[in-house]
């Protein structure tokens, strides 16, 4: 299909209108499509858009099969329908539902109220719980609902609970693992063409699995909960091409943050976002499950990325489970495809209050900062790590500002304590962060990524300026409504915790 | 506007029908200032109260009929753009369970609490107070984004919302008003947050997808709720699917 070259000058718009074939579960009956009112500047780093395409128009006899997305056909597949249009709501077998200590409790209650205080969930085996949120607090209400969901597991004999009683040293829980999206990763609950559903909105950070996942409310996970089924709408599909060697100075964070900055939080509102191409292709699944997390702050239903043998060398000894990779037909419509050449890309961040609000690093470079976190399902996986203290190592300075380090789960806690760092002579992340003068690195959690109770480690109790490998930086969102927050990778939230202003990595990475 | 034009106003207002969830302000005998800085009794503006098309999670049950609401009225409350969940309900009170009734009316005491002071002087939340006075609330692009954290649709209603006005909506958070029928949700055609104003009384006509407003005395027209209807009209999913006879009445 022609693609509709852009000029690669800044001042290139997009300034298409998009023919919608349908949108998002319960979605207000709108097209969306830039209008002329609201163009959106293109960067450099787009080689093309393509144009949108005519909507597809349905066989009546049913012996024509019209191609379809990855996303499509993984829905269609779970709802036991042959084909499935963009636009269609159709109810859905839900393969797994993941949820934590803050939606958890609501969603039981609203499970007891509708179906009965004795009821039984769909299936045991099929509903995972990770307490993650608000663990290592002294909040009473948050401590109740750990023991809200203890019991609830108890009273179902929930085959998948990862639970924690000593607050005082997580390592004395062995069940415990932390951050939800990170924990189902790691433990197997993750595999190519499933419906993963769970409340919390960065469920979609399975996609990377080549399933189809997102994020749901208590009553929509209080449902699945009793029939193991729910609504929902079939999204068209925006289509992501990266092509072309990833510098060594980039992470999938600044992929990310590159296509918001593209197509703001709002551009894939209702949509399915598919990431292809060599960029993509030579991603680890740790950085897969970065790019496909942040499609919620983009506005996407879900993200996908097709499997292959990276996805199956992940999961060889983590599941024994059965599954079958889908992937999107040669002849499957998305309603537009964006095209990135990377090799030409520089590190990025998200200035405040927005995600999308995208500048190069280097642009910020006289943007004081008061603090460094480093951590969540977005950037405290190993890699995320590795990648800090690759910065650290290169510079052998010492930070300027306190650099906070949550590790997301347990695993990864272990892994920063014990992982050699390539070309360190088999210094640990940890020793590494020690000497350049880090906070010992937190108890796994979501910490201070989203606030939380006051006491939560690292949370922003005064207003200042953080750069942060988490992923949003609406106001308040780390815990003050007057903070702000950078988004960056872990390469940029090193550099910079190292001069005390925004920094460009590549100040030590070349 | 002379407060007489408005005290000849007939318009169905929608009554919780919930024990748990307070009365949507309007049906209080309070007063409230109109433009002209005539008081009139807000009773004079009901002509044939309904009971809420929207039954929330402290309802005794989710099959329970309730008649669809024609209109709903009140102050309106305005925000801007990509108002996202933390703003609506910051996180620290994400340890309150919804289906805790008196949680849940405690939920609607923080709501909104995130808006930054400089940007939103005026509070959607008086201190100490339960509901809002503002039972309306209309925003720009892409509100409720963010977190799936079903809190923010029900810290609204908690608070006495009944009905938000966008430009557009996050999907998770246009969905989980849609399910649980807390608050609801409709698109403008105009961008309404630079039309009105916080403290603007707003009718809303479903019947005629229209919002009046009479401070300034203009009508808009709102985008119909497509293939949702239904569900909203149900009163949420539990409803929709016992109609659709997928799963079981509620055994009471």
């Amino acid at each position: 299909m022609a693609s509709a070259a852009i000029a690669s000058s800044s001042s290139s718009f997009i300034n298409q209108r998009r023919n919608d074939v349908g949108l998002s579960s319960f979605s207000p009956n709108t097209s969306f499509y830039l209008s002329n009112a609201k163009k959106k500047m293109v960067s450099k780093n787009i080689v093309s858009v393509m144009a949108p395409q005519s909507q597809r128009t349905p066989s009546t006899t049913g012996s024509v099969k019209t191609g379809m997305t990855m996303t499509e056909k993984i829905l269609a597949r779970a709802s036991e329908k042959p084909q499935l249009s963009p636009g269609e709501n159709v109810w859905v077998n839900v393969d797994i539902l993941m949820t934590h200590d803050v939606c958890g409790p609501g969603s039981i209650g609203i499970f007891k109220k509708e179906f009965g205080q004795n009821a039984k969930v769909w299936d045991r085996e099929k509903l995972v719980i990770i307490p993650d949120h608000y663990i290592f607090t002294k909040d009473e209400r948050a401590n109740r609902n750990v023991d809200i969901l203890r019991d609830f597991c108890n009273e179902q004999n929930i085959k998948y609970f990862y639970d924690i009683n000593d607050l005082g040293n997580f390592k004395a829980n062995p069940d415990y693992k932390g951050v939800c999206h990170v924990a189902l990763a790691q433990e197997g609950h993750c595999r190519p063409g499933e419906v993963l559903l769970g409340t919390d909105s960065h469920t979609c950070t399975a996609g990377a699995f080549g399933q189809f996942a997102t994020g749901i409310g208590n009553t929509d996970a209080g449902f699945v909960l009793g029939t193991g089924k729910l609504l929902l709408k079939v999204p068209p599909t925006l289509r992501f091409v990266m092509d072309g060697e990833m510098p060594d100075y980039l992470l999938a964070k600044d992929l990310i943050l590159q296509i918001i900055g593209e197509i703001s939080v709002s551009g894939a509102t209702y949509k399915s976002m598919e990431f292809v191409g060599s960029t993509v292709e030579s991603l680890s699944m740790e950085e897969r499950m970065t790019l496909c997390n942040m499609v919620v702050e983009a506005g996407g239903k879900n993200g996908v990325i097709p499997a292959d043998a990276t996805t199956y060398k992940y999961l060889e000894d983590k599941t024994s489970l059965p599954y079958e990779a889908l992937y999107s037909d040669e002849k499957a419509r998305f309603l537009s495809e964006y095209r990135f050449d990377i090799s030409k890309l520089e590190p990025l961040v998200a200035k405040p209050h927005s995600p999308d609000n995208r500048a190069l690093a280097r642009e910020c470079k006289d943007v004081k900062i008061d603090r460094v976190y480093i951590g969540s399902c977005t950037g405290g996986k190993t890699e995320d790590f590795l990648a800090a203290a690759k910065v650290f190592l290169a510079s052998g300075k010492k930070v300027k500002v306190p650099t906070f380090l949550v590790p997301a789960t347990q695993k990864v806690w272990m892994d920063v304590y014990s992982l050699p760092v390539p070309g360190s002579g088999g210094k640990t992340c940890s020793q590494i962060f020690e000497e350049a003068g880090c906070d010992t690195p937190a108890s796994p959690s979501c910490g201070a990524c989203l606030g939380g109770p006051k006491d939560t480690y690292a949370r922003m109790n005064e207003a200042q300026v953080c750069v942060s490998t988490t992923n949003r930086n609406f106001p308040g969102r780390m815990g003050h409504k007057e903070g702000q927050i950078y988004l960056a990778s872990p390469y940029t939230a090193a550099a910079s915790a190292l001069t005390g202003y925004v920094t460009d990595p590549r100040e030590f990475l070349q | 506007m002379a407060a007489a034009t408005f005290s000849s106003l007939h318009h169905n207002i929608s009554i919780s029908s919930s024990p748990n969830k307070p009365h949507h302000s309007l049906t209080s005998p309070n007063l409230i200032k109109f433009p002209s800085s005539q008081s009139i009794n807000r009773s004079s503006l009901i002509s044939k109260p309904t009971l809420s098309p929207i039954p929330t999670r402290t309802r005794a049950a989710a099959d329970d009929f309730t008649a669809p609401a024609t209109a709903f009225h009140g102050v309106c409350y305005v925000v801007g753009d990509n108002i996202d969940t933390d703003q609506i309900i910051p996180a620290e009170y994400l340890t309150l369970v919804p289906s805790n009734p008196d949680e849940y009316k405690r939920l609607g005491s923080f709501a909104l609490i995130g808006l930054p002071m400089a940007a939103y002087p005026t509070r959607f939340m008086s201190p100490g107070e339960f509901t809002s006075q503002y039972s309306i609330l209309i925003g720009g692009d892409n509100f409720g984004c963010g977190s799936s954290r079903e809190h923010a649709p029900v810290a609204l209603g908690a608070a006495g919302v009944k009905a938000v006005v966008a430009e557009s909506y996050a999907r998770i958070f246009f969905r989980n008003s849609v399910s649980t029928g807390e608050v609801y949700p409709l698109e403008s055609e105009k961008r309404l947050c630079e039309e009105c104003k916080t403290g603007d009384v707003i009718t809303i006509e479903l019947g005629e997808s229209l919002l009046i407003n009479h401070t300034s005395g203009k009508e808009y027209k709102l985008k119909p709720v497509g293939d949702v209807g239904p569900v909203i009209e149900a009163g949420g999913i539990f409803a929709y699917a016992r109609k659709a006879g997928m799963i079981p009445s509620r055994a009471v």
